[in-house]
C-alpha cells in the first residue's frame, strides 16, 4: 500500500502494482463516476449533442498553493472556462498527471482533492486519465494537463467574424488578481494585504449569458497576458481597432498598489475566472446585467467598444486623466522594476 | 482632478506663449518615462511643450562592456549570476543572459538581501549580484556588502554599475548642442539625495529643476511648475513629492553609501566617460569586488550596429528616429538596452506611444 507519509516512486508510473495501487488508492476515490471506475484505455460518452467543443491546457503554476486556489483546481476551472467561451456545455474532461520523483504522496492528495472537489462542484466529471512519474530534477514537482469536451450550446455562433463596429466590449469583474497573487507568493513579497485568486469556473456565467440572448458575438478567458492580450487577440481576429476607458475597468485597489509597487501594468496580468465578451450595442446593458446578477460577475463593466478605422488594428485606452494611449500585446513575461 | 489639470495646463501654455518657442524639458527616470506614457500624459501637453527622455533608466546606461563582463561570468561553473529582472535581456556581444543559459546559474532576485541568502544558500559558489541602479538601490547594495563582511560570507560579491544622477544631469546639460530647458528630476533617487542636490544644476546652468513622483498628477503638476519658473525667469531646485522627498535627502542612507563606496569615473551608455559619476566599492571592502575578484575592467563599449542608444538617452533624437526602431529592434528583439528594459524610452514608445503602423 502506499501510505500517505510516502513519496511517489518511479515505479508509481510503471503501469504496474504500485501504477494500480496509486490509480485505486488515492486517485479513484477522488473521482466518483462509473465511466472512469471502468478504467478502460477511452472512456465512452453519449452526448447529448452531435455539435462539440474539445480543448486542452497543461498546468505549472509555482507555487503548487495559493491564496484562492491550486494548481488541481486551476487545471479544472481553466479547461472549464475555455469550453465555456466557445459557447459549449462542460461534459467531461481527461486528467494526465506527471509527476516528479519523491514528490509527498500528502501534497499529491491534496491536489486530487481539489481536483475532486471543483469538479463536483461544477458538476463535471473526470473520465479518463493517465499518470506518468520521471527521475528527480525532469519536472518541477508535478505537471497537470486536462482536457475538456463541451456541447455546444444549439443556435450559439461565436467567432471573429461576427464581431463588428459599435459592438461593446464587457469584463465580468477585476483584473489581475490572479497573476500579483501569484508573483507575490512565488517572489516571498509579503504584502500586508491579502491577495487572492479569482480562480473560479466561469461556466455558469457564460451559459446565462448565451442563452435566450443573440446578442453575444464572441468571448474569451483573459489569462496569461492578461486583457492586454486578449484585446489585441481580438483585434488581430476581426481586424478592427477597440477603445477602451482606463476609468471603467474594474481594479482591485490592493491588486493596483501591488502592481504598482513592483512596476506592472494590471492591463498584462492573468486572470482565472473573469470571461471577456464583445456583445452588439442593443444587448450590452442586457449582457451587463446578467453578469452583475451572478456571483462571478457583481463587478462586471462596459469597458469599451469596437471601431472601424483606417488604420492597422490597434488597441487605444482613453486614461484616466483624459490622455490616450496604445495597449500592445505583452511580451510574455513581466519582469520586476528595478527602483 | 479635471481642475487640478486644468490649471496645470494654463500654466504650461502661459510659459509657451512668454518664451514663444518649443520647451524642451528632460525626465531624467525611467519611470517617469513609463508613467508618462502609460497615462498618455503627451497627447494632453501643449504642442509647445517637447518632453525628452533622459538617462534615467540604469539598465540603459549601463555599458556594453558591463554587460559583457557579466555574460563572461555566467559561464563560470563556480559562479551564480543575481540579478534584477530587466538585465536579463539586455544584449551583448554573445546573446543575453535570457538566451545564453535559461535557468542554469542565472537568478533573478529582487533585491541585494536575495543575492546575500543566495550566497549563503550557496557556500561552494561565487555569487554574483549585478549591481546596477542610481542612488535608490545603491544603499540596499551597501547594507548587503556590510552584513556579508560582518558575517563572513566571502563567497558573495557585487559588479559594481551604480551610477549617480546628477553628474550625468551636469554632462547632458553641458553639451554645446544640447536643447534641455529644464529637468523633471527623479523621484527615487531624490528620496535618497534630497532635492537640493540639484541646486548646482538650477544655478549652474539656469535650469528649473522639480522632483515629482509617478501618478499622473505628480508628473503634470511637476511639469506646470517647470513652466511656472520659465515664465518668471527662475531656476530653482523643487520638489513637489512631499510624501517622501526632503530637501537634505535620507541623510543616514546616504552614509552608508559613503561608508562603503567612492565615487569613480564611469563609462555611460551614450555619454561615454563621466568624471566621479560611478560609485566603487572602497579598499576596505574590496575582497567583495567582482571586478578586482575576477580581474575585469569597465570599457567604453561600442554601440552595436546601428544602434542609437547613446542619441536617445541625450534626448537628441526620439526612439522612431532611429533607424532600427520598430523594425529590427523590438520588445522581443532588441538591440540596445533602451528597447530591453521596460523603463527604457523605445521600449516605452513601443508599448505606449507608438504611431500607427500604416501612418
Amino acid at each position: 500500500m502506499t501510505k500517505k507519509s510516502g513519496k511517489i516512486l518511479l515505479a508509481h508510473g510503471g503501469g504496474g502494482q504500485l501504477s494500480d495501487e496509486l490509480i485505486r488508492e488515492h486517485i479513484l476515490p477522488k473521482f466518483k463516476n462509473d465511466t472512469l471506475a471502468e478504467l478502460a484505455d477511452a472512456a465512452k460518452l453519449n452526448l447529448t449533442s452531435g455539435s462539440v467543443c474539445f480543448t486542452t491546457d497543461s498546468y505549472v503554476v509555482k507555487p503548487l498553493f495559493f491564496n484562492g486556489g491550486d494548481i488541481g483546481k486551476l487545471a479544472v476551472c481553466g479547461t472549464m472556462n475555455d469550453l465555456a467561451v466557445s459557447g459549449a456545455v462542460p461534459a467531461a474532461l481527461s486528467l494526465s498527471l506527471i509527476i516528479e520523483e519523491g514528490l509527498e504522496v500528502e501534497l499529491l492528495e491534496k491536489i486530487l482533492t481539489s481536483i475532486g472537489e471543483t469538479a463536483r462542484q461544477n458538476d463535471v466529471n473526470i473520465v479518463t486519465g493517465d499518470t506518468k512519474t520521471v527521475e528527480a530534477g525532469a519536472a518541477d514537482k508535478i505537471f497537470i494537463n486536462t482536457a475538456g469536451i463541451g456541447t455546444r450550446i444549439a443556435s450559439v455562433d461565436l467567432g471573429y467574424n461576427k464581431i463588428s463596429a459599435g459592438d461593446k466590449i464587457i469584463i465580468s469583474g477585476t483584473i489581475g488578481d490572479h497573476g500579483m497573487t501569484i508573483i507575490s507568493q512565488r517572489e516571498g513579497i509579503k504584502f500586508q494585504s491579502k491577495l487572492k485568486s479569482d480562480c473560479a469556473s466561469i461556466a455558469k456565467l457564460a451559459q446565462e449569458l448565451l442563452e435566450n440572448n443573440s446578442g453575444v458575438k464572441f468571448m474569451r478567458d483573459p489569462t496569461r497576458g492578461g486583457l492586454a492580450a486578449t484585446l489585441n487577440e481580438i483585434c488581430r481576429g476581426s481586424m478592427l481597432s477597440i477603445e477602451i476607458n482606463e476609468a471603467d475597468i474594474p481594479i482591485n485597489p490592493t491588486v493596483q498598489a501591488a502592481a504598482d509597487m513592483l512596476g506592472f501594468d494590471v492591463l498584462n496580468i492573468a486572470n482565472e475566472g473573469k470571461l471577456v465578451a464583445v456583445v452588439s450595442a442593443e444587448s450590452a446593458d442586457k449582457c451587463l446585467n446578467i453578469c452583475k446578477n451572478n456571483e462571478l460577475g457583481q463587478e462586471a463593466s462596459i469597458i469599451g467598444e469596437v471601431i472601424k478605422n483606417s488604420d492597422a488594428p490597434t488597441v487605444e485606452m482613453t486614461t484616466k486623466i483624459g490622455g490616450k494611449r496604445i495597449v500592445q500585446m505583452p511580451y510574455g513575461r513581466e519582469l520586476p522594476r528595478i527602483c | 482632478m479635471l481642475e487640478r489639470i486644468y490649471k496645470a495646463q494654463s500654466t504650461m501654455n502661459a510659459a509657451c506663449e512668454t518664451l514663444g518657442r518649443q520647451i524642451n524639458i528632460m525626465e531624467v527616470c525611467g519611470t517617469h518615462t513609463v508613467s508618462i506614457f502609460r497615462s498618455g500624459i503627451r497627447s494632453t501637453l501643449p504642442d509647445k511643450i517637447k518632453l525628452l527622455s533622459g538617462p534615467g533608466c540604469p539598465v540603459c546606461v549601463t555599458d556594453q562592456s558591463y554587460i559583457d563582463a557579466v555574460l563572461t561570468l555566467s559561464e563560470r561553473d563556480d559562479c551564480i549570476i543575481a540579478t534584477y529582472g530587466d538585465m536579463i535581456r539586455v544584449p551583448g556581444e554573445g546573446g543575453s543572459l535570457e538566451t545564453k543559459q535559461p535557468g542554469a546559474n542565472i537568478k533573478v532576485v529582487l533585491s541585494s538581501e536575495d543575492a546575500l541568502q543566495l550566497a549563503k544558500d550557496n557556500a561552494k559558489k561565487i555569487v554574483v549580484f549585478v549591481a546596477v541602479g542610481f542612488e535608490t538601490t545603491a544603499p540596499a547594495t551597501a547594507v548587503a556588502v556590510k552584513e556579508a563582511a560582518a558575517d563572513g560570507i566571502d563567497n558573495f560579491c557585487i559588479l559594481s554599475g551604480h551610477k549617480l544622477v546628477v553628474p550625468a544631469m551636469r554632462a547632458l546639460v553641458s553639451e554645446k548642442n544640447n536643447k534641455i530647458d529644464a529637468f523633471l528630476c527623479p523621484g527615487h533617487v531624490s528620496v535618497i539625495i534630497g532635492y537640493g542636490a540639484f541646486a548646482e544644476i538650477a544655478k549652474d546652468f539656469g535650469k528649473p529643476c522639480v522632483v515629482a513622483g509617478f501618478e499622473p498628477m505628480q508628473v503634470i503638476e511637476g511639469l506646470a511648475e517647470i513652466c511656472r519658473q520659465l515664465t518668471e525667469r527662475k531656476a530653482e531646485p523643487k520638489s513637489i513629492y512631499n510624501a517622501v522627498v526632503t530637501k537634505q535627502g535620507n541623510t543616514t542612507a546616504q552614509k552608508i553609501i559613503a561608508e562603503c563606496f567612492e565615487t569613480a569615473d564611469g563609462y555611460w551608455r551614450g555619454l561615454g566617460k563621466i568624471a566621479k559619476s560611478t560609485l566603487k566599492l572602497k579598499d576596505k571592502y574590496s575582497r567583495f569586488d567582482a571586478f578586482k575578484k575576477f580581474n575585469l575592467t569597465e570599457t567604453a563599449g561600442g554601440e552595436r550596429n546601428g544602434c542609437r542608444c547613446g542619441e536617445v538617452l541625450c534626448g537628441l533624437i526620439e526612439p522612431q528616429e532611429c533607424g532600427l526602431f520598430a523594425k529590427s529592434c523590438t520588445p522581443q528583439q532588441p538591440v540596445g538596452p533602451c528597447m530591453v528594459s521596460s523603463e527604457g524610452a523605445c521600449a516605452a514608445w513601443f508599448k505606449y506611444g507608438r504611431k500607427k503602423r500604416t501612418q
